[in-house]
């Protein structure tokens, strides 16, 4: 009686089994369609409502007086982006500003490791440090934009400095936290074989750091951007970046080269989001437990 | 600050590895181990049982220089030493083959050598084949294979052995047991193994040693006389049964 009701148990369970095992493949099995109606699809569904309730504010919402404040999707199209003149100096302007992110994001990294390598070094170095690099963090931007215009004056240079200043802080934290990573039998195997400092940083803290170093990176170089466009909206000796032009279409109350310019700042942040992504996938992504999900 | 262990080569009485009067007392105040002495020849494969927190595992440190005892001396080549440790410690970012040739590379045997050391040592453990998987793909038994193949590229006349196998299932592990008394039957290592599993430790040891609940002391110790190879049969031997009976009742008796 009880056999006959686990055998029976048994049977069911491995049906329901091949049945999950089934279910689990077959997503796997991509086709061209499935990757469309999975992951191109829905965006594009919300995108054309996202551009349908645009409209419908652009001409329900506002009267005629008033449409400057949101113009509709084709004007913002036409004049932003299909006017050569208007469109190229705004690609200027945002290669400007990319420069800008470039150059800070370098300094930022460059700073950024050794201080923590440095403070992975020694617990005092690093309490002696770090209520320092908080303080530098907690500092509103806005606050230090007289300072640096003061002793850097008001051009590119100041501009960099802002980037660094606020894309600084994640780099020297992840990279810290990362080179701490590893774990502590690591630690004994390296001690047991008389490994030197050097040795033990290059071929265990710091690889062992690379996956956290990689998600600091992503958020420094999103800041940078950040940091560039504030940088330029405050300091606009020289090179004319896209900061100026926001600003400057903003005043002019130049509807549709504003958006256009909105538009290609963000396409900026989420180009160098993913290039970081895909940096990380290409360095940590054939041992990394984790990694692998791209951009 | 009492540096009172030496790392000297052993005396010529034949003695791989040996304690003595060794007393290990944490700077928080807890006795870890008290009093022990005890060695392992050449030839010889000592395993300690005992109950958890009772200081085995704080007798390798020791005997590796990892931590220094507080009192009594170790005597040991730690030039030679090799230590294999209860997780596998594989470092994800390196593949099979890299990790195995850490140990060489660390010790600054030049390119060619080294492949030829972990080649061989991965053939030893049976993972050819695997020699270019990253660490995440491996199962865990695999992994401890791969340990043990890194820690038999310096050739190590002393192996100790801290609960390596521990964290895998039941049946993987008496395949590792076997396979551990097989590479001290061929390797003529003098090995001194951790484990709270007393048919592990009658299985692959020529003797086995009680430790006490902390402090921990050294309270019983029985020979093993089976011969070696050892088969997977022995675990059904009633002599096997009767052996590890009597280090169970030790290791009871060790507990209250």
């Amino acid at each position: 009686m009880s056999t006959d009701t686990s055998t029976d148990n048994a049977a069911s369970t491995e049906i329901a089994q091949g049945d999950s095992t089934d279910a689990a493949v077959r997503p796997r099995q991509r086709t061209a369609a499935g990757v469309f109606s999975g992951s191109v699809l829905p965006p594009l569904v919300l995108g054309g409502f996202v551009i349908a309730g645009w409209y419908g504010i652009s001409y329900g919402l506002l009267d005629e007086r008033r449409r400057f404040l949101l113009k509709p999707p084709h004007e913002v199209l036409a004049q932003g982006f299909l006017d050569w003149p208007t469109f190229s100096e705004m690609l200027s302007g945002l290669w400007s500003s990319t420069q800008v992110a470039m150059i800070g994001l370098v300094i930022s990294i460059a700073i950024g490791f050794l201080f923590a390598t440095v403070m992975s070094q020694a617990k005092t170095i690093e309490r002696a440090v770090f209520p320092f690099m908080v303080t530098l963090q907690a500092i509103p931007i806005l606050a230090i934009v007289p300072l640096i215009s003061f002793w850097w004056g008001t051009g590119q240079r100041s501009r960099i400095i802002v980037c660094v200043i606020i894309s600084l802080f994640p780099i020297i934290v992840n990279t810290l936290f990362g080179l701490q990573s590893a774990e502590r039998g690591m630690h004994d195997l390296f001690t047991l074989h008389h490994a030197d400092r050097v040795t033990r940083l290059r071929k265990l803290m710091f690889p062992a750091a690379l996956p956290a170093i990689f998600a600091g990176l992503r958020i420094s170089a999103g800041l940078s951007v950040i940091g560039a466009i504030v940088g330029d909206f405050f300091f606009g000796r020289g090179d004319v970046g896209i900061g100026q032009l926001l600003r400057r279409y903003a005043n002019q109350l130049m509807g549709e080269e504003l958006l256009a310019a909105v538009i290609l700042s963000s396409a900026l942040g989420v180009t160098v989001f993913m290039t970081f992504g895909w940096l990380q996938n290409i360095a940590i992504g054939k041992w990394h437990e984790t990694s692998g999900g791209g951009a | 600050m009492t540096q009172v262990e030496t790392d000297h080569h052993p005396r010529s009485t034949g003695e791989s590895l040996a304690f003595r009067d060794i007393g290990m007392i944490f700077p928080d105040g807890t006795e870890a181990v008290r009093e022990t002495s005890f060695s392992v020849a050449k030839g010889e494969f000592v395993t300690i049982v005992g109950p958890s927190g009772c200081g085995k595992s704080t007798l390798l440190k020791i005997a590796s220089g990892l931590l220094e005892a507080t009192s009594g001396e170790v005597e040991v080549d730690r030039d030679r030493l090799g230590y294999v440790f209860q997780d596998a410690t594989l470092l994800p970012w390196r593949t099979v083959l890299g990790n195995v040739e850490l140990l060489a590379e660390l010790h600054g045997f030049d390119r060619d050598e080294r492949r030829r050391l972990a080649l061989e040592a991965i053939d030893t453990v049976g993972l050819a084949g695997f020699a270019n998987h990253y660490p995440k793909s491996l199962s865990g038994g695999m992994k401890m294979r791969a340990s043990l193949a890194r820690t038999l590229t310096l050739k190590p006349p002393v192996f100790l052995f801290d609960e390596p196998f521990g964290a895998v299932d039941e049946i993987t592990r008496e395949h590792l047991n076997e396979e551990t008394q097989r590479l001290f039957q061929s390797e003529g290592f003098a090995g001194l193994f951790i484990t709270h599993s007393i048919s592990e430790a009658v299985f692959m040891s020529t003797r086995v040693l009680v430790m006490s609940a902390r402090p921990g002391r050294i309270v019983a110790e029985f020979d093993i006389p089976f011969p070696y190879p050892r088969s997977p049969e022995l675990r059904f031997d009633p002599e096997f049964a009767r052996l590890s009976g009597e280090v169970s009742h030790a290791l009871r008796g060790s507990h209250s």
